[in-house]
């Protein structure tokens, strides 16, 4: 494959990751969908979940928590809060922010303003124990 | 003149300060170097914030979303954003100055006027002297964005809430080690940047979900990054500050123990003459 696309992934940090990729797979907000060169202008939200790319055939699957996708000209701009490729992600951590959320979520009720949060802790948690065991595996 | 003891004194406990202030500086260099990495770590995120919202704002007629609205102005807030040690010249006062002055000025136009803090020094400055709606001290230590998109959310809230109508945040933006500008920027309602004179509004986005959901999404996000963005300048800006302020307190010390160890010689010199003196006139009266 000739085509390549420029993918960018941004934090307020840093800078995570800019290179030549061939194909780009994330979760947005309506489901997941994948996007290869020459796609048209897009722009959407991305949901707490998983990008994988792959350059030169070699896949690379991260673990993003909620941000922005947007692609135009074959430039991919992924502006989100935190992204941690597979293999730097604290499995541990992971795993102890788990247990903690879903304490937190038998206390709360839904309606209670808490809920959201410990909600969004609990899926963070989740994609990267996922995001991690897909490293382990290969 | 003072005696040569308490000269002596003065001489090692200004010795000890200008080690302290020596230390500080260090300290301040190390940290203003980390928090200079931040600043510039970070402006690649807020800067991609922006295109993107313009790219969303290009597409967007009337006001489609509440934060975009502008309404009746009569409730202002200000966002103090100092810092929480002393220490560091005129950084806090300066900047507290400002904020007093702007809120004269404003006075006339709004009804109620309240003042929202970031950082124990602008809170103990202005907390006697005008409503302080929320106080957000000890999050500048090390600023990280949950506590930014915290405060954003917070302050959010209570604009839809209508507790304000507009809210400026007031802050020091970090521009070269030995200066920092006193910044005012209008939060809320967002202003739209002018529109990019480049037209790239001929390219036709698609938008998944609908243009307003993602506003809805991108907005708040976009005051949690001005507020972060803030804090990191606000930091960088103190620790150059502190190093400039501790640099001339240092290079004064040096001066007055130098000062001080001319009059102490001095002293010791007198004091020798009219020990010989004494000695020689005793010696003359016995020999005459």
């Amino acid at each position: 494959m000739a085509e390549k696309m420029k993918l960018e992934i941004v934090t307020p940090y840093n800078k995570v990751l800019d290179e030549l990729v061939d194909e780009v797979t994330a979760t947005g907000k309506l489901g997941e969908f994948g996007v290869l060169p020459g796609h048209a202008p897009f722009l959407t939200s991305l949901n707490i979940g998983e990008l994988y790319y792959k350059k030169d055939g070699v896949a690379v699957c991260m673990a993003l928590n909620w941000g922005y996708f947007e692609i135009q000209e074959d430039r991919i701009i992924v502006l989100v809060e935190t992204a941690e490729r597979s293999d730097e992600i604290d499995l541990e951590r992971a795993k102890a922010a788990l247990g903690r959320a879903e304490a937190k979520l038998k206390e709360l009720s839904p309606e209670d303003k808490n809920f959201k949060i410990y909600e969004a802790a609990l899926e963070r948690a989740l994609v990267r124990m996922q995001v991690a065991g897909k490293a382990a595996r290969k | 003149m003072a005696s040569l003891k308490s000269i002596k004194k003065r001489i090692v406990s200004v010795k000890n300060t200008r080690q302290i202030t020596k230390a500080m500086k260090m300290v301040s260099a190390a940290k203003l170097r980390r928090a200079q990495e931040n600043v510039v770590a970070a402006r690649p995120y807020a800067q991609k914030m922006g295109e993107v919202l313009q790219s969303l704002a290009s597409n967007l007629e009337g006001d489609q979303h509440p934060l975009l609205e502008k309404r009746d102005a009569k409730k202002l807030l200000l966002i103090v954003v100092t810092s929480d040690r002393g220490l560091c010249g005129g950084f806090n006062t300066n900047l507290c100055k400002a904020g007093e002055r702007y809120i004269k000025e404003k006075q006339a136009e709004f009804e109620q006027i309240s003042v929202l803090t970031v950082g124990r020094k602008g809170h103990e400055f202005l907390k006697n002297r005008h409503t302080v709606y929320k106080n957000f001290p000890n999050i500048l230590a090390k600023p990280n964005y949950q506590a930014a998109a915290l405060l954003a959310q917070d302050v959010i809230e209570g604009y839809l809430a209508e507790e304000y109508d507009q809210v400026v945040m007031l802050f020091n933006s970090f521009r070269t080690v030995m200066s920092q500008d006193i910044t005012f920027q209008q939060l809320l309602p967002i202003v739209p940047e002018e529109k990019a004179t480049v037209d790239e509004a001929g390219v036709e986005y698609i938008y998944e979900p609908s243009v307003g959901d993602l506003l809805a999404d991108i907005l708040p996000k976009n005051i949690e990054v001005q507020i972060f963005k803030a804090m990191l300048e606000s930091v960088a800006g103190e620790h150059g500050a502190r190093m400039t302020a501790m640099d001339s307190a240092s290079k004064n010390a040096s001066e007055m123990i130098g000062k001080l160890t001319l009059q102490y010689n001095r002293a010791r010199q007198a004091a020798i003459t009219t020990e010989l003196m004494e000695i020689i006139s005793g010696a003359e009266s016995i020999k005459g």
